[in-house]
């Protein structure tokens, strides 16, 4: 019987020839990346261990995303002991460089390896054939220790894209909808693959976006088979995959979805859960505070240019804040040789260092109470943002940029 | 006339001090109090009582022109400061929120924390049984001062009280 | 008897002659109000009962400490000034452009000879361009909203010549610190200094706003230059009579005379926890930094920006050290993208910041930890004014900062 991606790359992992859903194995993981959403405490459960070990160093990747610059004494103090303790044991550690998962697709994650990360959206790294998944800190700390961990194998879920994507819809109205169509659960504990000759025509950017955001089904992991687009993107970063694998013809899926990319439209998650979406033409005229273009899920280079396409010539409504957010240095550094970062200041926005920005709710633009922010980050929760009574709406790069010009939710054809 | 308590700080006590940047947009001045000089010393808030007053050196109140500064103090019930001198915005910012501040040039060399002190304003300050001159404020602060400040100034002037 | 350039400016608003020690009250005719300050002025507008503002052209709102927010009640504020501009008409309101004294002359509000108050002490800037401006609390700030009027007191001068050419590694600032360690913190309380010399002729506009900034460090009132055909460039208005009187007399009186050679000065830092602690940086060499910050009033502008980036340039900030920059203002930040002194400094790895206060008022932007070392060019190093009080803050010129960046410790640039 055949198996599937997840199941290839557990197998690999764990040293075993064939392995299924349901099955837990022990593996070997090939990289471990953590923030400074949580490293602090990762460093005080180990600094409490008997013999604190690390088992290879070489597969720790630290980055300081969340909180940078740091917004209060007790953010400096936690990133204060990530730096030493990663400079005292030669740990690969960035500071200000980008949004961890942006940064980790960059510089480190390679096809067929097995990746975790202590964030949710570790997902993300399946855009490029990599099984990452989120652990909490002392999952993460086990596999600092010990170089392994247990998995219980997942179930797939099968995504068939064909087609393309209409102008004006991307993969973030995709990924939404989908989300949408299978609820905030609707695939808690498995693998999400996606294949079909419509993948093929998506850019690296869009299969991140995708791959970052099925954390909000619920999904351990997201995947995707490594094509010419993906081994370009490798090839342009200086890297080689670890192996490549793709599911077989007759491996089992517990479910199967045949999407047709061109019936998707422009579509708005309302607060306060990722899976409450409706087209974008439902929310039109909510008023906005703020608008964020941004985060892991969507502040790569593509999702830069089609928001100064949208807001070249325009300025930003009165009164309101946009955000705008490179996800990594690379990407603030491409965005300032196209002139997109001019573009962006030109019409009122504010260009920030890359970092998780208001995505994560702290240090950078937060809103107030009864706010409402329109945002292409990853979670619409109740209070992420900021104030516990305040309201964030979901969007993709084109639909929050036309907000942020109008004072409104408004799509792109509207502006 | 009134007894104080005093309290003794240094030289150069600036704004930042008084109140840190962190707790400038409490909406209201009761919410800053306990972190009135917390830098410096972080227990002075909770130790001041109303009528206590505060004895310094030099430049009392340097730096930022944070109306928050002079509020806190006299929200903590300090009744007067009593320092070598004042930096501008804060003398200024004192007065208008009706906050005593007197200058004297001995005082602060030759008095301990906790000694008590007679305050006359305008006339002396005795403590220890020695008097320390202090002269009167000018007469367009007196007004202000005398007013309660400069918002209950400006209301007479609008001819609301 | 001739009159000093603060006895001229404020005698021309008033009509007459004035000397120091005169109490007299003004015309105001800028009122700029940052976003810390603007619901308590308004508070207290309303406490006095006032109905309206006196001139909604000559106030202006500058939203730049809280920006980006990072708490929750930050945008409170925002919406509170917000309202007030709307009920009274007031268009000059900047909600994202970057600091309010860096747009207060930049966006063309404040020219020489003007009269400007501000609720925050680095007010003190505007005398880059030879206006009278200094820092009130928000209650006198909500009187001249009502009134457009307040008093002061004519203060003294203390004239400040330098003369000569300043060695290469040493800024306006460097200048600026080494007077204020001269004068110490509260020097020049109550008075105005005023800068002359053919060092100060030579200075662009920018350079003379990091001194005409820093001196509320001594305690001014108020820090002044004489307008020129630069002041006038920078400000878009002729060079006329008008300004060309704008300059302290020969004769005037002044309560004292600094003099300072150009060839003098070196390159200084100010010392944890005081501005007026000042050590020269060769003495200083080899203290490790953990974090340098370009940015803020006092040293955000382009040619600081440039200055870091020429001694930037195909290096790299030091392991484990990190540099911030904080461009002044929409406008630095635009131009320094367009001449490619932001490339540089992000190949070099600073991580650069949307434009506002920054770090400098410690509400973000970078905040340290217990015993960690900042240098920083912005105006104050005082006891936890960005982080911890046990947070050692070092203030520099922006070539000291960008060259201590790469060596990971304070050193000569």
């Amino acid at each position: 019987m055949g198996m599937t991606m997840a199941e290839k790359i557990i197998a690999a992992a764990a040293g075993v020839e064939s392995c299924k859903a349901g099955d837990i194995e022990t593996v070997t993981i090939d990289r471990l990346m953590s923030n400074d959403g949580t490293t602090h405490l990762t460093i005080d459960m180990y600094n409490n261990l008997k013999n604190p070990r690390i088992a290879d160093v070489n597969k720790l990747v630290w980055i300081i995303d969340h909180n940078i610059p740091a917004d209060s004494p007790k953010t400096a103090a936690s990133h204060k002991k990530m730096r030493d303790f990663a400079k005292e044991h030669g740990i690969t550690f960035y500071e200000g460089e980008g949004v961890c998962h942006q940064v980790m697709m960059e510089k480190h994650v390679r096809p067929g390896e097995l990746i975790f990360g202590a964030d949710s959206h570790t997902c993300a790294y399946g855009a490029l054939g990599a099984f990452g998944t989120g652990v909490g800190c002392t999952d993460y700390l086990y596999g600092m220790v010990t170089g392994t961990s247990w998995l219980l194998v997942p179930e797939t879920i099968r995504f068939n894209l064909h087609g393309k994507l209409k102008k004006g819809v991307y993969a973030r109205d995709l990924i939404l909808t989908i989300i949408g169509r299978i609820s905030a659960n609707g695939a808690n504990y498995k693998a999400m693959e996606f294949a079909g000759e419509g993948l093929h025509e998506l850019s690296i950017a869009d299969r991140i976006s995708i791959c970052n955001l099925c954390v909000e089904a619920g999904a351990k992991t997201a995947l995707m088979e490594v094509d010419d687009v993906a081994m370009d993107y490798l090839t342009t970063h200086g890297r080689e995959p670890k192996a490549l694998y793709k599911s077989d013809e007759d491996a089992v899926f517990s479910e199967v979805f045949d999407i047709d990319l061109s019936e998707i439209e422009p579509i708005v998650a309302k607060p306060h859960f990722v899976d409450n979406v409706v087209p974008a033409k439902e929310c039109e005229g909510v008023k906005i505070d703020e608008a964020f273009l941004g985060s892991c899920n969507n502040g790569r280079i593509e999702d830069l240019r089609v928001g100064a396409q949208v807001i070249k010539g325009k300025h930003v409504a009165d009164k309101v804040r946009f955000l705008v957010v490179p996800a990594s240095r690379e990407v603030y550094k491409q965005a300032l040789e196209e002139g997109l970062l001019d573009i962006f200041m030109e019409a009122g926005a504010m260009v920030m260092n890359p970092n998780c920005s208001v995505c994560w709710g702290a240090c950078q633009g937060v809103i107030g109470e009864g706010e409402t922010l329109i945002s292409t980050g990853t979670r619409n929760f109740k209070g992420r943002a900021g104030h516990k009574d305040s309201f964030v709406y979901l969007a993709s790069a084109a639909t929050v940029t036309a907000s942020a010009v109008r004072g409104c939710i408004s799509t792109a054809e509207e502006v | 006339m009134f007894n104080a308590k005093i309290w003794k700080l240094g030289d150069d006590i600036d704004t930042d001090i008084i109140l840190p940047t962190e707790y400038l947009a409490f909406e209201t001045v009761n919410e800053m109090k306990p972190y009135a000089f917390s830098p410096l010393r972080p227990d002075l808030a909770s130790k001041i009582q109303p009528g206590d007053m505060i004895v310094a050196g030099h430049n009392f109140g340097c730096g930022s022109s944070r109306e928050q500064a002079p509020e806190v103090v006299k929200a903590l019930g300090v009744s007067c400061i009593v320092a070598k001198s004042y930096a501008r915005i804060f003398f200024r910012n004192a007065i208008n929120n009706g906050l005593l501040l007197i200058e004297q040039p001995d005082l602060y060399d030759e008095v301990q924390e906790g000694d008590m002190a007679q305050v006359e304003p305008g006339k002396e300050i005795i403590v220890n049984g020695k008097s320390y001159e202090i002269a009167n404020l000018p007469d367009n602060l007196m007004e202000i001062l005398e007013a309660g400040g400069l918002v209950k100034a400006m209301r007479k002037r609008n001819g609301l009280d | 008897m001739g009159h000093t350039l603060i006895e001229k400016i404020i005698g021309n608003k008033v009509g007459h002659e004035v000397k120091p020690g005169d109490i007299v009250t003004v015309d105001v005719d800028w009122c700029m109000i940052d976003d810390i300050m603007a619901p308590f002025a308004i508070q207290k507008f309303e406490e006095m009962g006032f109905d309206k503002v006196y001139d909604p052209n000559k106030i202006v709102f500058i939203y730049d400490h809280f920006l980006p927010a990072t708490q929750v009640d930050d945008s409170r504020h925002f919406r509170i000034a917000d309202e007030f501009a709307d009920k009274h008409g007031l268009k000059n309101v900047h909600r994202t452009d970057g600091i309010c004294h860096q747009l207060m002359t930049e966006a063309g509000y404040v020219k020489p000879g003007d009269i400007a108050f501000g609720t925050d002490s680095h007010t003190v800037t505007y005398g880059c361009v030879g206006a009278f401006s200094t820092g009130i609390g928000y209650t006198e700030m909500a009187g001249i909203l009502g009134t457009g009027q307040l008093w002061v007191k004519v203060p003294e001068t203390i004239k400040v010549e330098i003369d000569g050419t300043l060695s290469g590694n040493v800024t306006s600032k460097d200048i600026i610190l080494k007077i204020i360690g001269d004068l110490t913190a509260s020097g020049a309380t109550y008075q105005a200094i005023e800068f002359t010399g053919s060092t100060v002729d030579a200075m662009s506009v920018a350079s003379r706003m990091t001194m005409a900034n820093m001196s509320v460090e001594a305690g001014a009132k108020c820090g002044l230059f004489a307008p020129d055909e630069k002041t006038c460039d920078y400000c878009k208005i002729p060079y006329d009579d008008k300004v060309k009187a704008l300059f302290g007399d020969n004769d005037a009186e002044y309560s004292k005379i600094l003099r300072y050679r150009a060839e003098d000065f070196v390159p200084v830092c100010a010392c944890p926890s005081l501005v007026d602690n000042i050590k020269p940086v060769s003495e200083l060499k080899g203290t490790k930094v953990n974090q340098v910050f370009l940015g803020s009033c006092t040293n955000g502008r382009l040619e600081d920006l440039r200055t870091a980036a020429t001694i930037l340039k195909g290096k790299h900030v030091a392991p484990f050290v990190k540099m911030i920059v904080t461009p002044a203002s929409r406008k630095v930040y635009r131009q320094a993208l367009a001449d490619g002194t932001l490339g540089i400094l992000s190949d070099a790895g600073a991580i650069i910041t949307t434009p506002g206060c920054g770090l400098c008022c410690g509400r973000g932007g970078g905040i340290l930890s217990d015993d960690e070392v900042v240098v920083s060019t912005n105006n104050r190093n005082f006891l936890g004014r960005m982080g911890t009080s046990k947070v050692k803050i070092y203030l520099a010129s922006p070539a000291t900062a960008a060259a201590t960046a790469i060596a990971g410790e304070i050193v000569e640039a």
